[in-house]
């Protein structure tokens, strides 16, 4: 009896199967053809990160805030004859940012460097396709100076900061000199009157 | 018959012969074989709510072709502790094995290879070859995975032949025949005349035979599936126990030598069902050409129907093999020994009873 049972039941089983297997050749396939077609991302998907340099005032915030460091940014203050611009909410720029790099390999795209940026200049793309063969590919400079700009930034300041110490210096000594001078008439002037 | 014709064409016996002999393969078995691995990875594809190939060509129906000029360009790499002689030898066994089952099978009325009259017989043995180099190549690749699936195939081959053989046998008394196209001849005009309903004529024994057919055909169908070692019989090639089973070791043309053979085999097998039950290349409802009266239609849609049989049957084959799982080796030779073999003999002693009466 059980032998019988065994196969109504292998038969009956197959059958249904056969039935489930049949009704899903004729459904709609639930991918997509992904290069070709694509899905709308969400509306606040995580992807590569963008910053638009021209906002950017090299405040340094982003890369503090990023829990594993890999936004690297060095800046050099401006000359105060140059006028470097405001950014597009009116913040007056006022440091050449000089190197803004991204490590993609180590961005975890966590999305905690947008947040605290006061000109909202870094944020977050739709570009999530930007696998490379060599992991320094995926060192992506923000900085719009070219490296010869960049060097003559930083000698231009170092001289305003030579010639501001100079400056000083010339000042401190003027101001010693005069100091003197003026303690010389000062002694000058009272010697005569205890002499009298 | 197309030997005839080529035989007057080229006038010589051993031209007329060759080419014969090589026209199945060429013109049916390797186009076969790349329509039906893409359409394997199709419906496979669509069974599971995907779309399957879809870059190479319209829907990626020219993928196969693809892989193919990827596989003969591969390294033929030979390990070195293999076999040499063997390990060489039985891919081209294998398909020697599958191939040499074409020769019985008539195409169509016009094409049969070789009219013999042991004709089924000779499938069943010739098929025996595929054992023999199946475990050739496990044994000779030297490797625990390799012989493992071939012995699997062995010890399962062996075991389905007996429900195949036992329900060849019932056909073989209700027809007295073993000619496939004789078989297939006597199954002609309507399909009410076809083997699963009965056969020819309208006694009362066609009305006996009809449910010892269909069981006889369910037995049929599966052992032959196990014979070909398709999923759920694919314990051979097992790929999540065995790597690959008996051509884990093979690569290039070697391996497409051993896919093509099983492509080959899943037809052989779906036109030995089809003309043992479902009237080979007959039509099941007569021929345009004789209503138009056009003489040489018929063999071409006799051919039409043949292989739109064959396909069907393969079509199945693709549809039980993603529904249903793997069984494990115990439950194979339960299925065989305890269940195909019994009711198929209990079937060929009723069948034998009422064909005597």
């Amino acid at each position: 009896m059980q032998y019988f049972r065994n196969i109504y039941q292998s038969l009956s089983t197959i059958f249904t199967g056969m039935k489930v297997t049949l009704k899903h050749l004729f459904e709609p396939a639930v991918t997509i053809q992904y290069p070709d077609v694509r899905l709308t991302l969400p509306e606040r998907e995580r992807n590569r990160l963008y910053v638009n340099m021209d906002d950017c005032i090299g405040c340094d915030q982003c890369a503090r805030a990023c829990p594993v460091n890999c936004i690297t940014i060095e800046t050099v203050k401006s000359l105060p004859t140059e006028d470097l611009g405001k950014t597009s909410n009116g913040k007056k720029k006022v440091l050449w940012v000089t190197e803004f790099e991204i490590d993609f390999a180590k961005c975890c795209y966590c999305q905690l460097c947008v947040f605290p940026c006061p000109t909202e200049c870094i944020y977050m793309t739709d570009v999530f396709e930007f696998s490379e063969y060599n992991r320094d590919n995926l060192k992506y400079n923000f900085s719009t100076l070219t490296p010869e700009e960049i060097v003559e930034k930083k000698e231009n300041f170092a001289k305003f900061e030579a010639e501001k110490a100079r400056l000083k210096a010339e000042e401190a000594a003027k101001k010693a000199e005069a100091a003197k001078l003026a303690a010389e008439k000062n002694t000058e002037a009272v010697q005569p009157k205890k002499e009298n | 018959m197309i030997y005839d014709f080529l035989f007057e064409l080229t006038g010589s016996e051993f031209l007329a012969g060759l080419i014969q002999s090589l026209l199945p393969l060429f013109l049916f078995i390797l186009p076969f074989a790349l329509f039906a691995v893409w359409w394997e990875r199709k419906i496979s594809a669509h069974m599971q709510d995907r779309l399957g190939p879809m870059r190479v060509g319209w829907h990626g129906w020219l993928q196969t072709i693809a892989d193919i000029l990827k596989l003969l360009q591969k390294e033929d790499i030979v390990p070195r502790d293999v076999d040499k002689p063997l390990f060489n030898l039985a891919p081209v066994l294998v398909f020697m094995g599958s191939y040499a089952v074409f020769a019985a099978i008539p195409f169509s009325g016009a094409f049969i290879g070789s009219n013999i009259d042991l004709g089924l017989f000779y499938i069943v043995a010739v098929s025996g070859i595929v054992v023999a180099s199946i475990l050739m190549a496990g044994w000779a690749s030297n490797n625990k995975y390799s012989l493992l699936g071939a012995m699997r195939s062995a010890a399962q081959i062996i075991s389905y032949e007996i429900p195949t053989m036992i329900v060849v046998v019932t056909i073989v008394m209700i027809t007295g025949t073993l000619n496939l196209y004789t078989l297939s001849e006597m199954q002609t005009g309507y399909f009410w005349n076809w083997m699963i309903f009965g056969g020819p004529g309208f006694g009362v024994d066609k009305f006996l035979f009809i449910p010892l057919m269909i069981i006889a055909f369910f037995i049929l169908y599966i052992s032959t599936l196990a014979e070909v070692n398709r999923t759920p019989f694919d314990i051979p090639e097992a790929e999540s126990e065995l790597v690959a089973g008996y051509h884990t070791e093979y690569s290039g043309m070697k391996f497409a030598m051993f896919f093509l053979a099983e492509y080959a085999n899943m037809f052989a097998v779906s036109a030995i069902v089809s003309a043992v039950f479902f009237g080979g290349y007959q039509s099941p409802f007569g021929y345009l050409g004789n209503t138009l009266g056009i003489e040489w239609l018929i063999p071409i849609e006799q051919f039409f129907w043949f292989t739109a049989k064959g396909l069907f049957f393969i079509f199945v084959q693709m549809w039980l093999r993603w529904t249903l799982p793997r069984l494990r080796v115990d439950q194979l030779m339960a299925l065989c020994w305890k269940y195909l073999i019994p009711i198929s003999f209990v079937n060929l002693l009723i069948v034998g009873l009422i064909t005597v009466l």
